[in-house]
């Protein structure tokens, strides 16, 4: 095979990572280079998209493989050992230079590195740390890194790869542990879970360090996330966001990704090769956030789904529920409590706490209610306002085409 | 009337100097006619009235409106001036009522803050360096065009990420530039002043189009956080119609170059391995088993009936009972060989109600259905079935998406997608249901001739 100069490798690279989501780059400590003599680099804990790709992603971060080579063989991944695609490796030196020289033209925020595995995990993650070691010690870089660990790798080597990158992340890959089986035969649901539950304990370690002597080694400030594939096991949407759920408390996860399974080159036979469900990926991410921003329990979100279990796609899932529970409504803006508001559909956190504060000046008209959100006609059905009550509009059989209609337009701009 | 000459367009500090004066001798908003230096016609010339003496006691402003004001002066509204000092005005009385967001003066400064961020923020993300050498070495500049008055607030992000770097980011209005040690301006320049290229853009470039997954395009999303007002001074948006035309076709080749693979064999093991653990919907609660489909994987013919029964519950083998058995007269009559073909339920496992000692089969609804359309889908793609035949109206509904009777579609050939014909008829256990021996025997006549003329299709 020919030699692959950087542009080439960067391609095969690039290409190899994109079906990794997560791209964030916030929720780091604060880290600033005026006043330095060497380095370059800051984070100021809000994230940063540089850019945005067709397929209405950000780019924050360089997000690449250290090489695609694999001695895995996990169906839903393009990497994977029998694929056919073009093999790449880097070299520590051009991950650092790359990711350097992006940096200096603002184009990226830092660095998020993955790598098929190649020899072993350990060695394989050697090399990763290497790439973080180099571009904290070496060159003093100071903007955000976040390393794709590998679960069975030397516990010595996550502390490592912890003291040098702002987050690390372990992908559970499936929702479902038959699922796992199925498509990633030689990874371990249980050996992931233990592999994540000794991240947190490492995190916490590190804040409790941290907090008792200044000076203590930072470790993977902004914490610890996972990726889960939507469309590719049997899992339903309330298997989905019960496992979701489960994740967040059990290993402390800052977020979980949902990636919609989407075709890869040279896909196994044992993948659905249909187009990637987003919509299903977005109800997913919306009913994250309701568990993690609005108070929502996980059982809460599952009763939103349908007999088959799955969200519906044509509303969103806090509509949804609300048209399920509509003796919940309508609720008075002007006394009802933060939680109960929250329950609104077409009521954002900011709104809910901006209608709290507006309403100690005065009882709230539906103009007032107006003014602090995006949509009144939304959120009308659901609330009584000093100079509003929905009459019978909430026992309307009719209410969910209307605001569907709506939510609709709304997409569509 | 006050006449007050601002010196430049985001100036707080002579702003905020006018606005106090201004307010602590009662004047009214009204009375007053802000203005830039430079900007705007000469009707009031280019004096300004000296600040009047105060008449009223000094007062103090909430931080919250300090923050809001240092926003909000950087839009380019010319009415902001006075809508800040209307605000200050009514702090004066009444300081607390900086919280009161449904007030729609107050709504109004948030909406301009909130534009001014956002402009801020994507200054930070759009900006490009580009790399030229000068005499000291390298040095990176970029051009830039902003909404709003936003360079000069907005450098110190500049200046605490790239401190160690020489740069200079050149805008319309006001240029800046930071040598290592301290911070110039210089007035507005324009594009051609910027260097034309750098050679690390074509490894950005790279990266931009290889990152993108061409299966996912959602344009509008990219459009509205990146909107094309800041296109021009970005070397990667170049790439994006180019990236838009190609994608559906890099989409199709994905999805058709990869057909299966030779590994079906495996890919059906793994399959049943995972069904076998469903919990898709609430029937494995009470069922004994999963009960999959059987037959050879790369079979022309599959047919599709309901559900397990009793026996085929326990056994976990597809119509191994009385229907079953019929089914296998009712192929032999009609000369299919029932080891060539496919066969599979909608739904896979046994749907009862307990009376008595006996189970009796209950009808699986519409959420069952769905739920386990999942595992026929799966099951499709590894077998590509060319012929599909419907055994009853739960299999029809659990291909088609939706409850069709019979009788209209009986004769028909139904689209089921994925270049598959099917035809539709009765279960067997139809068949054994009929009281009538005559009508019995029609029927029967009719579903062989059924089961002939969907296998020849």
């Amino acid at each position: 095979m020919a030699q692959l100069d950087t542009r080439q490798k960067l391609e095969i690279l690039a290409d190899a990572a994109k079906y990794d989501a997560s791209c964030a780059s916030s929720g780091t400590s604060k880290r600033e280079s005026a006043g330095k003599a060497k380095g370059i680099g800051s984070t100021e804990g809000m994230g940063i998209c540089h850019a945005y790709a067709p397929d209405g992603r950000c780019i924050s971060l360089l997000k690449i493989l250290l090489t695609n080579s694999c001695i895995f063989d996990c169906h839903y991944c393009i990497n994977r050992k029998s694929s056919n695609v073009r093999r790449a490796r880097f070299t520590a030196r051009e991950v650092v230079d790359l990711t350097l020289a992006f940096y200096r033209r603002n184009y990226i925020e830092g660095l998020f590195l993955s790598s098929g595995i190649i020899r072993s995990s350990d060695y394989t993650m050697e090399q990763m740390v290497e790439v973080a070691r180099s571009l904290r010690e070496d060159h003093q870089f100071r903007g955000y890194i976040h390393l794709k660990t590998i679960p069975d790798a030397d516990p010595g080597l996550i502390d490592a790869a912890g003291r040098h990158a702002d987050r690390l992340s372990i992908n559970v890959e499936l929702p479902t542990d038959p699922g796992l089986a199925r498509l990633a035969p030689e990874k371990s649901a249980a050996g992931i879970r233990a592999a994540m539950g000794g991240m947190k304990a490492a995190i916490e370690d590190g804040h409790d360090a941290k907090k008792r002597y200044r000076s203590a080694p930072a470790f993977a400030p902004a914490g610890q996330s996972t990726q889960m594939i939507v469309g590719a096991d049997a899992a339903n949407d309330s298997d989905i966001v019960r496992t979701a759920a489960t994740l967040y408390d059990r290993y402390a996860l800052r977020r979980v990704y949902y990636s919609a399974f989407s075709p890869i080159p040279d896909a196994s036979a044992v993948l659905p090769l249909s187009r990637p469900p987003l919509m299903r990926e977005h109800r997913l991410y919306q009913s994250d956030w309701l568990m993690r921003f609005y108070g929502y329990k996980p059982a809460e979100v599952a009763a939103a789904t349908d007999d088959a279990g799955m969200l519906p796609l044509d509303i969103d899932p806090k509509l949804a529920w609300a048209l399920k529970y509509r003796d919940a409504f309508p609720l008075d803006v002007n006394r009802a409590p933060r939680e109960a508001l929250l329950r609104v559909p077409g009521l954002g956190v900011k709104a809910v706490d901006a209608i709290l504060v507006s309403r100690k000046w005065r009882r709230l008209s539906l103009a007032d209610v107006g003014r602090l959100t995006v949509s009144i006609a939304k959120i009308r059905p659901f609330i009584v306002a000093s100079d509003w009550r929905p009459t019978a509009l909430i026992d309307r059989l009719d209410l969910k085409p209307r605001i569907k209609r709506e939510q609709l337009e709304l997409f569509a701009a | 009337m006050h006449s007050i000459l601002l010196p430049r367009p985001d100036d707080i500090d002579a702003w905020r100097d006018a606005a106090r004066a201004l307010a602590l001798a009662d004047v009214a908003p009204v009375d007053i006619v802000w203005r830039v230096e430079g900007e705007g016609g000469d009707l009031f010339g280019d004096t300004a009235t000296p600040f009047p003496s105060p008449s009223t006691p000094a007062f103090a402003v909430p931080r919250r409106f300090v923050d809001l004001a240092q926003s909000v002066i950087l839009h380019r509204d010319p009415e902001r001036f006075a809508l800040l000092y209307t605000m200050l005005c009514r702090l004066k009385d009444d300081p607390a009522m900086i919280d009161d967001e449904s007030d729609p003066l107050r709504r109004r400064l948030d909406l301009l803050a909130k534009e001014v961020r956002r402009d801020i923020h994507k200054m930070r993300a759009f900006v490009r360096f580009r790399e030229v050498e000068d005499g000291e070495g390298e040095r990176f500049v970029a051009f830039f065009e902003p909404d709003f008055h936003i360079v000069r607030a907005n450098a110190g992000f500049f200046l605490r990420r790239f401190a160690t770097m020489r740069w200079s980011i050149l805008t319309p209005d006001l240029s800046i530039h930071w040598d290592g040690e301290t911070l110039t301006e210089s007035p507005g320049a324009t594009r051609a002043d910027a260097p034309g290229d750098d050679p690390v853009e074509a490894l950005w470039k790279g990266y931009y189009a290889s990152i993108f997954n061409p299966a996912r395009l959602k344009v509008d999303m990219m459009v509205k956080e990146m909107p094309r007002r800041y296109w021009a001074n970005m070397p990667e948006t170049a790439l994006i119609p180019g990236l838009i035309a190609g994608a559906r076709a890099r989409e199709i080749a994905m999805v058709e170059h990869t057909a299966p693979r030779g590994n079906g064999a495996t890919a059906w093991e793994k399959l049943r391995e995972e069904a076998s653990h469903c919990t898709r919907c609430p029937l494995h609660r009470c069922a004994t088993q999963t009960v999959f489909g059987e037959g050879p994987i790369d079979a022309d013919l599959m047919f599709v009936g309901e559900q397990p029964g009793d026996q085929e519950d326990l056994a976990g083998k597809a119509f191994v009972g009385p229907a079953g058995q019929l089914f296998d007269r009712a192929m032999a009559d009609a000369g299919v060989d029932r080891a060539r073909a496919y066969i599979t339920n909608a739904v896979k496992h046994f749907k009862y109600e307990q009376r008595g000692k006996r189970r009796i089969h209950a009808r699986p609804h519409a959420g069952e259905v769905k739920a386990c359309r999942w595992w026929i889908d799966q099951e499709r793609r590894i077998v590509r079935p060319k012929r599909i035949i419907l055994l009853g109206t739960t299999a029809v509904h659990s291909l088609t998406g939706k409850a069709q009777s019979l009788v209209s579609i009986r004769d028909r050939v139904l689209d089921v997608g994925d270049g598959a014909t099917a035809r539709a008829t009765v279960h067997p256990s139809y068949l054994l249901r009929l009281p009538d021996r005559d009508q019995a025997e029609i029927e029967y006549a009719r579903f062989v001739e059924d089961l002939r003329r969907a296998a020849a299709l």
